[in-house]
């Protein structure tokens, strides 16, 4: 039967538990702790392959700011030459964050688009994800903001979802003006200068 | 009580779900679809099978008045050890499980079996108790898993057989409710013989 | 304001029993009768708060500044198991009445997977109040656990309340107790799917 609930056996066994819990937790862990990593880096690899054109080396994750927000964003850099931006572009949808990673390449146009995570309703708003809808912004390149076909644009909204996908037209429209500002930037940042192919990696990491 | 019963008893008359009325949480949330109800009850299975096993071994040694956080911190080590495995291996299997992987130390199931029978038997007994119960949970949840699935997706184990939607609800909170109430009639009724 | 917006999110749109399905067990075990549903209500709001503060500064300053997050399930279920026993300890000092009537129900609160789920969103997700998404801060913490506990008894109080008329009425034997009540639950859930977007 189970030993005498003295108070020192009953510490004695409370602390030999937890130490020995602790260290096996702290063995798994640090046996995991490398695959782990790998597998976030894998899974955010992938889903900016997905949006990027093929072929481009992916960057070091940068932030930048447009208006009042802040992004993460990749450069896909082929040549020594940036070929397209990764964005990851949050905003609110109907239920929660909706939250995308948008390709948009050096002109401003949209490759494509991947919802990574949302909390939109099943059959209404997290239609999103679906090819049907997200193949409308593939080489879009909105001089104005993007919008569905009730506000006057040109997106045909998810049925029944239309703040879904004014969100995501949102989204996918603010990731570009980020591009647009950080392309902008460069340009400045180059005039002035002989823009050699090896000047170019320098001018970039200056900024 | 044989081996064999011991194994057994948790397919239909120990079943935790239908029988039992435990571990509802998971059961209702993460029957989405087949596959999850599937993969959730094998995470389950492996912390109960587990825990099981080690507390069966340490009961003797434990004095009666700790014998609760004793489990407690035995299992929260084990649900620790599937999360950073599962993270590490598989990990869209995990975020799609999300929350409910770390709730399973609380699920009633683990540590009910612990007080109700580990505590008491050998550890073989004991694992096979845990294999038994980890056996009819997952069933359980797949088979809600798989009509909820059905009936809301129109598709079985991610194979869809209709285009477009089925009936909504099913993937959604009434749906669960639902399929669990009717589906615990059908085995009332025609599994456990009333 | 956007206390506000919290406090209607965590009651009604989702309503952490209906939406969320945390807290399923006791929902089902005791809901048979509306005194023990509202007794129960009552000690796990105040179990759900408490914890929820407690934890969200154990893992503020401790867990995060010591890159242990690995042991967050495990800390902040002892915390939980802890604070139960805190206030088993306190009832039976300051009204033994209220201790008696809840009983068993009162250790088991430690199993209730709402209070380490509350726990667990309330420092992993991240949520939209007030502008972009981010994670809570204390205040926002303490609120939401307020409110999801409320949205917890309110779902309870009416859950029982049907449960009562229902065992007055002629229910076919296969569907008696348990599979009625889920029947119930789904509607009600239904019902509450209504409020969704409002936030």
């Amino acid at each position: 039967m189970a030993a005498k609930s003295s108070l020192k056996n009953m510490a004695l066994c409370l602390t030999l538990v937890c130490f020995f819990c602790a260290a096996v937790l702290g063995g798994v862990y640090a046996m995991t702790k490398a695959p782990i990593e790998d597998a976030k880096q894998q899974a955010l690899l992938n889903s900016i392959g997905m949006v990027v054109p093929e072929g481009g080396e992916i960057s070091e994750m940068m932030t930048g700011e447009f208006g009042s927000l802040s992004f993460e964003y990749y450069k896909s850099v082929a040549d020594s030459k940036t070929v397209a931006y990764a964005v990851k572009s949050t905003v609110i949808g109907f239920g929660g964050p909706l939250e995308l990673m948008v390709g948009v390449l050096t002109d401003g146009t949209v490759y494509a688009t991947k919802v990574l995570s949302h909390s939109e309703t099943p059959g209404l708003g997290a239609k999103c994800t679906e090819e049907g809808f997200a193949s409308q912004f593939r080489g879009l390149a909105p001089e104005k903001k993007i919008s569905v076909t009730k506000d006057g644009g040109d997106i045909d909204a998810i049925t029944a979802s239309t703040i879904t996908s004014r969100a995501y037209s949102l989204a996918v429209f603010n990731a570009v003006e980020l591009v647009k500002s950080l392309q902008g930037e460069e340009l400045d940042a180059w005039s002035g200068a002989t823009p050699a192919s090896e000047n170019n990696e320098n001018k970039e990491e200056q900024k | 009580m044989s081996k064999w019963s011991l194994l057994t008893d948790g397919f239909v008359k120990n079943n935790p779900v239908f029988a039992l009325v435990l571990g509802m949480c998971p059961t209702l949330a993460t029957t989405t679809s087949a596959m999850n109800g599937l993969e959730m009850g094998l995470a389950t299975m492996f912390v109960l099978i587990l825990s099981n096993v080690v507390i069966s071994l340490l009961a003797p040694a434990v004095p009666d008045k700790v014998h609760i956080p004793v489990y407690i911190v035995v299992i929260a080590t084990f649900v620790t050890v599937l999360q950073l495995l599962m993270q590490a291996y598989v990990p869209a299997v995990y975020e799609t499980l999300g929350l409910f992987i770390p709730l399973i130390v609380v699920n009633c199931i683990v540590l009910g079996r612990a007080e109700a029978f580990a505590g008491k038997h050998n550890a073989g007994e004991s694992a096979l108790d845990g294999i038994g119960i980890g056996i009819g949970f997952t069933l359980s949840l797949t088979v809600i898993g798989l009509v909820r699935e059905i009936l809301g997706s129109g598709s079985a184990f991610g194979w869809k057989f209709i285009p477009g939607d089925g009936i909504l609800a099913f993937v959604m909170a009434p749906g669960a409710f639902l399929a669990l109430g009717y589906l615990m009639v059908l085995f009332n009724k025609f599994v456990k013989k009333q | 304001m956007e206390y506000l917006l919290i406090i209607i999110s965590a009651i009604f749109v989702n309503n952490i029993l209906l939406s969320q399905f945390l807290g399923i067990c006791p929902f089902l075990g005791v809901s048979n009768k509306l005194s023990t549903a509202t007794g129960m209500s009552g000690a796990v709001c105040f179990v759900i708060t408490l914890a929820t503060v407690v934890t969200y500064l154990l893992n503020k300053y401790v867990l995060l500044p010591l890159d242990l997050q690995f042991l967050q399930t495990i800390a902040f279920i002892l915390v939980i198991a802890a604070l139960v026993q805190m206030v088993e300890i306190v009832l039976k000092k300051i009204s033994p009445s209220l201790y008696q009537a809840l009983g068993i129900f009162l250790p088991l609160i430690t199993t209730n997977c709402a209070v380490l789920g509350v726990a667990i969103t309330v420092v992993t997700k991240e949520f939209t109040f007030g502008g972009e998404a981010h994670l809570l801060n204390l205040g926002e913490a303490t609120v939401y656990a307020l409110a999801t506990s409320l949205g917890y008894g309110l779902a309870m109080i009416l859950f029982a309340g049907l449960r009562e008329h229902l065992a007055g009425n002629a229910v076919p034997k296969p569907f008696k107790g348990l599979p009625i009540a889920l029947i119930t639950a789904s509607i009600m859930a239904m019902a509450f799917l209504g409020f969704s977007g409002i936030v």
